[in-house]
């Protein structure tokens, strides 16, 4: 009958238009900014650096080593190094950087800043109510406006941030293993060097009589 | 540079002549496009009228020209990664394991087994959410304005969900690395993907009553937009659209890359290369990937994801040549790079299958109306960010 | 499939005239290709196309590849008569491998399911000469991928039904993909310029203002 699958196909939108009023599957709708979805596990938006402590001028975790400026695809970090130093997580002095900014307006959420630091200082974050009204100057973001604590990383990506943290810890045990092997191989060292001085001067000749005694006579 | 010549122009509109040299009516032009709702993006199509039939047709492109392949050239290889999920934005994952798979390739990489099947399944859900799209668009060429293109985007926000849940992102995902994938799936995410699928093909049936046998659709498609075999094999056309003309070729069962042969799936071949076929021909696919899906999901094994041998910092393969391509779910998706040893590519092509495709739109609309050129435009398949690059 | 040494045998029994030569390939995957002569480049593709064997019929893919003068060293050992004695030195030659154009063709068969035979025509230079045959009357598939490597490299297909800019607009001057190609200077105001497109914005920055000279 001609007409036939016209009104079949009328039956499926009416199944659909009804069912949408029960059934989960067939109203994926949401009312967003009154409603909001549920965080998807591996989201990602525009980057963030990552500090420890309280302090985010000290403890930064970047140390302005340049991989992620220049691996960037769009070219959107601008990275100046500073002058002096100051000491990194591990206690060691580090340069640290003057400058780190990210244009978000070019960005394009890839994440192979993330990957690429050695560093664990450049992580993603899920912020994506980003608008204003300026389009240069707010979408320009300083290091200051960048910088994220530690505790907000594990906030929004708890197992990334375990993981994370775990690296840290390990490099940071490794260094600390290494300064004290450095530290106990400096005593020893020194040890070494004042029993070897000692024995030195020990078997050092005393300084032999001489031969002929002048007389005074 | 002065040895090329002006290039001639498109074409000249003539008025329509009699035999005996008698004016009999003009020739319309119409430029559709590039701002033409129903040119899926911004492409146009010069098209000279008689009346309403389709007299000569020229697609104009380049209005979306980045130079992706010069921006290949000048990054290294792994930061090109994000740029390929931009060539057809529909499909990023193919897209990333086409390209993995060229470096792969020139690099010598083996990737793990899990990594394997996790590509085929990033794949296999990708071609169902472009053809349950395509179809969508293509029946809204036809004025089904919004309902089926409603339901086949309802469905593609299941599949986006799982894409952002491991990859990070829906659309862009920016997932696979040379050696691998970026990150592995737990079995959580497994589970939700066998839920997805399992509910795949209760929608396939309800969309196949609400289309194949609709009434409409049978006008509008049978017989309209008729590609011969022999004109499509060369024209260098793939995908969907040759295997509708009656060429069994599908790449999953030439090549057999990744781990295409442990799964047991048909590819369906049309009979007359009209755009019915070209629907069947989709719809058909989406069945035989549910059941590759479902054998993967059954049988992913453990293990890591990626290669040991890989290096994210400081990749440079040794010089020389590779051509990669995968069956993407719009046709043949082609890269061509040769190494010089550096850390950028020194060439690096990509050979786009719907900017190909696209080579015999005047062959198939000439004679038609100009309202089935619009639908035959459709069951092309194009995404302009792959044809203008 | 045949290995490309018995393609070329038989291509040199059945075109004597053309000039055929393997060329190698040394990365992992090792496809070798065929450098044909520009002359001779049709009636070989023909040859691929329509022999029994091969029955090459499915051009995938078409694309173009820059090679500007190269300045190669090499050192060559030179015997040299020094004080009277015979002596052998070494000497660091330089000579300059002048550029061409190169387009690759990447052939295969859908009839058989094999390939890919790997096809490749070299222009004379890259200013003047960039004339090579087309290869769209046999395969209507390198039709718009001529025409992109024509409008991005400058290579004329003669030939071609249809040789215009595709990509590119047709008033555009200059191919942007060759290697010594120039970007326009057209960079606009962004927030974070650095490296060369500092220099480049900057250029583009009102003049700071002098300060005033006190007389």
């Amino acid at each position: 009958m001609l007409g036939e699958q016209i009104i079949k196909g009328m039956a499926v939108t009416a199944r659909n238009f009804f069912g949408s009023y029960f059934s989960k599957n067939r109203l994926t709708t949401v009312q967003y900014p009154e409603e909001r979805l549920p965080q998807k596990g591996n989201t990602r938006q525009f980057p963030f650096l990552v500090y420890d402590g309280d302090d985010a001028e000290k403890g930064l975790r970047c140390v302005a080593c340049q991989i992620c400026e220049k691996e960037c695809p769009p070219k959107c970090i601008y990275i100046v190094k500073s002058k002096d130093k100051k000491p990194d997580y591990k206690g060691q002095p580090q340069i640290y950087p003057l400058t780190f900014d990210i244009d978000i307006s070019v960005c394009m959420s890839c994440q192979i800043c993330v990957e690429v630091c050695p560093f664990e200082s450049i992580k993603m974050n899920t912020e994506f109510e980003l608008s204003t009204a300026d389009r240069f100057g707010d979408l320009l973001l300083t290091k200051e406006k960048l910088a994220k604590p530690n505790s907000y990383y594990q906030k929004i990506h708890p197992a990334d941030a375990a993981e994370s943290d775990a690296v840290i810890a390990a490099e940071k045990a490794k260094a600390e293993a290494k300064a004290k092997a450095a530290a106990e191989a400096k005593v020893k060292a020194d040890a070494e060097a004042k029993a070897k001085a000692a024995a030195a001067a020990a078997a050092a000749p005393i300084a032999p009589p001489p031969a002929n005694p002048p007389t005074t006579t | 540079m002065n040895a090329l010549a002006t290039p001639p122009k498109n074409f000249e509109v003539k008025p329509k002549l009699a035999a005996n040299g008698e004016e009999l009516g003009e020739l319309l032009e119409v430029s559709m496009g590039p701002h033409h709702p129903s040119t899926h993006g911004v492409f146009r199509m010069d098209v000279v009228l008689d009346g309403e039939k389709v007299v000569k047709l020229k697609p104009v492109f380049g209005y979306l020209h980045r130079n992706h392949e010069k921006i290949g050239e000048n990054i290294s290889y792994l930061a090109n990664m994000p740029y390929t999920d931009r060539l057809d934005y529909f499909c990023s994952m193919t897209n990333n394991w086409a390209y993995a798979l060229t470096i792969e390739k020139l690099a010598g990489l083996v990737v793990p087994e899990r990594a394997e099947y996790i590509r085929a399944i990033m794949a296999e859900l990708t071609r169902l959410q472009n053809h349950t799209c395509l179809i969508g668009f293509f029946v809204q060429d036809m004025g089904a304005l919004g309902t089926p293109m409603m339901y086949a985007f309802r469905e593609r926000e299941k599949i986006l969900d799982l894409f952002e849940e491991v990859s990070g992102a829906r659309m862009m995902c920016n997932y696979m690395r040379f050696g691998g994938v970026r990150v592995d799936v737990n079995d959580e995410w497994i589970a939700k993907t066998k839920k997805v699928v399992a509910d795949y093909s209760k929608f396939l049936d309800e969309f196949g009553t609400f289309l194949t046998e609709n009434e409409i659709v049978l006008a509008r498609t049978q017989f309209v937009g008729v590609l011969p075999k022999d004109l499509a094999i060369n024209a260098s056309i793939t995908g969907p659209m040759l295997r509708a003309a009656g060429v069994n070729y599908d790449l999953r069962k030439v090549d057999k890359y990744g781990i295409y042969s442990r799964f047991n799936f048909q590819v369906p071949v049309g009979e007359h290369g009209d755009i019915y076929d070209r629907y069947m021909i989709r719809v058909l696919e989406m069945r035989e990937s549910i059941k590759i899906l479902e054998q993967a999901l059954r049988d992913i094994p453990v293990g890591p994801v990626m290669d040991p041998k890989a290096k994210l910092r400081g990749f440079r393969p040794k010089a020389g040549e590779v051509y990669g391509r995968v069956e993407a779910p719009k046709g043949e998706l082609g890269f061509y790079v040769i190494s010089d040893g550096s850390p950028n590519p020194y060439r690096y092509r990509v050979r786009p299958p719907s900017f190909i495709n696209l080579t015999i739109l005047e062959d198939m609309c000439l004679g038609h109306n100009i309202s089935d050129a619009v639908v035959i435009l459709g069951s092309v398949d194009i995404v302009l960010g792959e044809v203008d690059r | 499939m045949e290995t490309l040494e018995q393609i070329k045998a038989r291509l040199e029994a059945a075109l004597p005239s053309a000039k055929i030569e393997v060329l190698a390939n040394e990365c992992a995957a090792g496809e070798r290709s065929l450098l044909v002569d520009a002359a001779s480049g049709f009636t070989v593709a023909k040859f691929l196309r329509d022999d029994a064997q091969l029955k090459l019929d499915y051009c995938s893919n078409v694309t173009g590849v820059d090679w500007p003068d190269k300045e190669l060293t090499e050192k060559i050992k030179v015997k040299q008569v020094v004080d009277g004695v015979e002596k052998e030195v070494e000497e660091v030659k330089k000579n300059i491998r002048p550029g061409y154009l190169e387009v690759v063709y990447h052939l295969y068969s859908m009839g058989l399911k094999h390939g890919p035979v790997v096809l490749r025509l070299r222009t004379e230079n890259r200013a003047d000469k960039t004339h090579l045959p087309s290869l769209t009357p046999l395969w209507r598939g390198a039709e718009f991928q001529e025409r992109e490597v024509y409008d991005l490299y400058g290579v004329i297909f003669y030939g071609h039904p249809d040789l215009r800019r595709i990509l590119m607009w047709d008033e555009f001057v200059g191919f942007p993909m060759r290697r010594d190609y120039i970007a326009p200077d057209d960079f606009e105001y962004e927030p974070t310029p650095h490296d060369e497109v500092l220099v480049e914005a900057k250029k583009h920055y009102p003049a700071e203002p002098k300060a005033e000279v006190k007389p």
